[in-house]
């Protein structure tokens, strides 16, 4: 008798069991349906904190508010793209109906999750050609296999902040344009303590420091990082074995991977006053557009400006492009009321004036052809320079993969090694690294 | 008590005849078994809840393809094969867990014992040390890391500061792989103040005519502990050891703040920080399954993860419990 019980209920149990576990694993789903002339409340969650961020962001919002008076928009600023994800899935009405996120990496996840709804049918709509509106490079970052499911709110662009005193007093006349001319330099702009430890680099290449992750110093040389069928083709591309050689040769002349590394443990946090090339402890430095406003406001003892980073001596006529990034919009599948949200989105992306106004008031390269043109930008020659550098036609963004950019981190954490001189065979490790890009992504595959 | 009420009755129904449906030794039985499970039911809810159904979704997922968006999808072993054969950050984590199970609980153990017999052997201001060695547990964690990367900060910190003025070169502490583990392990020792009252108040609950009767054999200092203080702690000395096994392999907390301040970037929205810094020293599988699960939307495999993670503890306190079954004395 009991057997049979037993063979009856576990089924069952599992049954249920299954049924409720699956049941408990669809989040809700949003609408469209909605009139976006009718009064309606919008949740609109973002990263900015510091003060004048928030204000400007604040400004933005009170015009919108203006021109759309039926529309209430309830601002929540400081949340990270994980707080995001989690409102997100679990839905419900405390959920946002308009979110940012700052890193571009997720893009490809959210797209192709559908966490974020796809734009293409409200720009459709609201007769929006993007491709004329966005640049290229910023469309491509906010897209993933044919799914627009972000817009660029502002970008950044990476360039190369250099100590014009420590260039001067090493009788360096212009900062370097190739590879070769940085190592040059930045053994000229390298000091040493007695004890023979560094007191300054010229330019340190490791990628564990602040901003250098590096994807952002690889752009510099093209690279690309899938082939046309989604694999990887890091080992493939000659362009990566150089990339690791030259970063390795740019540490080594300047006494190598450990002298570096003891220099680096002694900075301070990236956005204190202890900052590295604010200490006048890095002669050049990696950093985006934003760091201009902190090189003001700290004072910074030492006269400084930007140029684009070096590229490869063999792609000398590259000269000028660098890496791009940037906060992306997005509305989320839970929504409901994405028409409304729309209209938010499309007035802070698409809107010359709104994006104008906020790129001038953070310091963030603007994300739209007109706005990118527009003669009310800030005409600050630092800030002018990273325009320069996000108009440039080899700069270049990661191309998004479905997985928040696993790819990059994985890429990353090689790149530690090799620098770290714990990788022998570079090209062996290289196969190994495309390997396991390519066994990330089939794992994210549904 | 409820296993004493229930085991009789039904013994007592098994060697007797059946009791008749309404015969008013069954409705007592039955009135027994409900009052039994009303007792045991905020347990049996709690279980359920918190352990039971975690438990089973746990295995469930790890059988599927599950971003928390879309329908899970049965995927069979593949996040099984994923995690054991191809994700290599897999082993450096559960190196780093298990480094610091080993590390950390022993000296945690050893610190904590010593600590709690100095206090216990010093007549006057006993409550001062007492308070002085608590109060660092009571700091939330978060603030207790900060205060470390602070203290051992390798340029400005007051710790390498001291060290120089003896003419020793202090270590990079939190931002070199091969001391970030040990400073991680000397947040842990001064924050022992948990394990210090547990160990007091068992050398305290030792009988003090046990010390008198060794006293009168003439036993010294180290043959009164192995003979009369060391029996008489073992099961509590066990029960740190399980229980700092269990909390070792949920580390998470400390080593993530750690490596996040000490890396220097500064930690915003957009900052897409891998935890483990530096080169994965400090990883955890606690952090590798929230990475996996929360960042990369790879809820499948981070369940895997956290199976095998649940594995190994189970297995380690399985073990630790066999091994000290000869060490605890009986009850009489």
């Amino acid at each position: 008798m009991a057997p049979r019980r037993f063979r009856t209920r576990v089924p069952l149990a599992l049954g249920a069991a299954a049924l409720l576990l699956s049941g408990c694993a669809n989040p809700s789903t949003g609408s469209n349906t909605d009139d976006p002339t009718k009064p309606v409340t919008l949740k609109f969650w973002h990263g900015w904190s510091a003060p004048g961020e928030v204000e400007a962001i604040n400004e933005n919002i009170a015009r919108f508010e203006k021109l759309h008076p039926n529309i209430d928009v309830v601002s929540t600023g400081n949340v990270s793209d994980e707080t995001i994800n989690q409102a997100l899935r679990a839905g419900g009405g405390d959920a946002p109906d308009v979110v940012t996120s700052f890193t571009t990496n997720n893009v490809g996840q959210y797209c192709s999750s559908g966490m974020w709804v796809d734009l293409d049918p409200f720009m459709e709509k609201s007769g929006i050609d993007k491709e004329k509106v966005f640049p290229k490079t910023l469309l491509d970052y906010t897209r993933y296999e044919g799914v627009q499911c972000a817009t660029p709110l502002l970008a950044d662009a990476f360039g190369m902040y250099y100590n014009k005193d420590a260039f001067e007093a090493a009788g360096i006349a212009r900062p370097p344009r190739t590879m070769s001319e940085m190592k040059a330099d930045a053994v000229k702009l390298t000091q040493r303590n007695k004890d023979g430890s560094l007191k300054r680099a010229g330019f340190m290449p490791n990628f564990q420091l602040y901003q250098n992750s590096p994807d952002r110093m690889f752009a510099q040389w093209g690279p690309e990082y899938f082939d046309d069928e989604g694999r990887a083709k890091l080992a493939d591309e000659p362009k990566t074995e150089d990339f690791f050689t030259t970063m390795r040769d740019l540490s080594d002349a300047q006494g190598g991977y450990a002298a570096m590394e003891g220099l680096r443990a002694r900075f301070g946090d990236e956005m204190s006053s202890q900052n590295g090339f604010l200490t006048g402890k890095l002669a050049m430095h990696l950093d985006g557009e934003w760091r201009g406003l902190m090189l003001d406001e700290a004072k910074a003892d030492f006269d400084w400006a930007v140029a684009p980073l070096p590229v490869p001596d063999d792609q000398a006529d590259t000269y000028g492009r660098g890496y791009l990034t940037g906060t992306v919009a997005g509305i989320a599948h839970s929504s409901m009321h994405q028409n409304a949200a729309w209209e938010l989105v499309k007035y802070l992306t698409v809107d010359t004036e709104p994006v104008v106004r906020f790129a001038n008031a953070i310091h963030n390269v603007p994300s739209t052809f007109e706005a990118l043109k527009s003669p009310d930008l800030d005409a600050d020659p630092a800030f002018r320079a990273f325009i320069e550098i996000a108009r440039n036609p080899h700069s270049q963004a990661v191309p998004p993969s479905n997985n928040g950019g696993q790819y990059i981190n994985s890429f990353g954490d090689f790149s530690q090694s090799v620098e770290a001189g714990r990788t022998k065979d570079l090209h062996r490790a290289l196969k190994d690294l495309d390997d396991q890009i390519d066994a990330d992504n089939v794992q994210s595959e549904n | 008590m409820a296993l004493s009420l229930s085991t009789p009755a039904k013994s007592a129904g098994r060697a007797t005849d059946p009791a008749p449906r309404d015969s008013p030794l069954r409705r007592k039985r039955n009135r027994e078994r409900l009052r039994n499970l009303g007792f045991l039911s905020p347990w049996i809810v709690g279980f359920s809840v918190f352990f039971g159904y975690p438990l089973i979704a746990t295995v469930y997922f790890s059988f599927m393809h599950y971003n928390q968006i879309k329908a899970p999808t049965f995927v069979g072993l593949r996040n099984w094969r994923y995690v054991l054969e191809q994700m290599p950050l897999f082993g450096p984590a559960l190196w780093n867990t298990l480094w610091l199970v080993v590390v950390m609980v022993a000296l945690r153990v050893v610190f904590g014992l010593g600590i709690g017999l100095l206090i216990t052997k010093i007549k006057t201001g006993a409550g001062l040390f007492r308070t002085a060695f608590y109060i660092p547990y009571l700091a939330p964690p978060v603030a207790a890391t900060v205060a470390f990367v602070f203290l051992l900060n390798p340029s400005t910190g007051p710790v390498n500061e001291m060290l120089s003025w003896v003419g020793l070169h202090g270590p990079n502490w939190f931002n070199d792989p091969d001391w970030s583990k040990p400073s991680l392990v000397l947040l842990s020792l001064w924050g022992i103040g948990d394990l210090m009252v547990i160990f007091m108040a068992s050398l305290l609950d030792v009988p003090k005519e046990q010390y008198e009767a060794a006293d009168l054999d003439g036993a010294g200092a180290w043959a009164k502990f192995r003979y009369v203080t060391w029996p008489a702690i073992t099961p509590i000395v066990l029960f740190a050891v399980v229980t700092g096994v269990v909390q070792t392999m949920q580390y998470y907390t400390q080593a993530l703040v750690a490596g996040k301040l000490a890396s220097g970037v500064s930690i915003g929205p957009g900052t897409v920080i891998q935890p483990g810094y530096p080169d994965h020293s400090t990883l955890t599988v606690p952090q590798l399954v929230y990475s996996l699960g929360f960042q990369n939307f790879n809820t499948g495999a981070a369940c895997v993860l956290s199976l095998v993670l649940f594995a190994i503890a189970m297995a380690v306190t399985l073990l630790l419990m066999r091994k000290s079954v000869g060490l605890i004395p009986a009850e009489d």
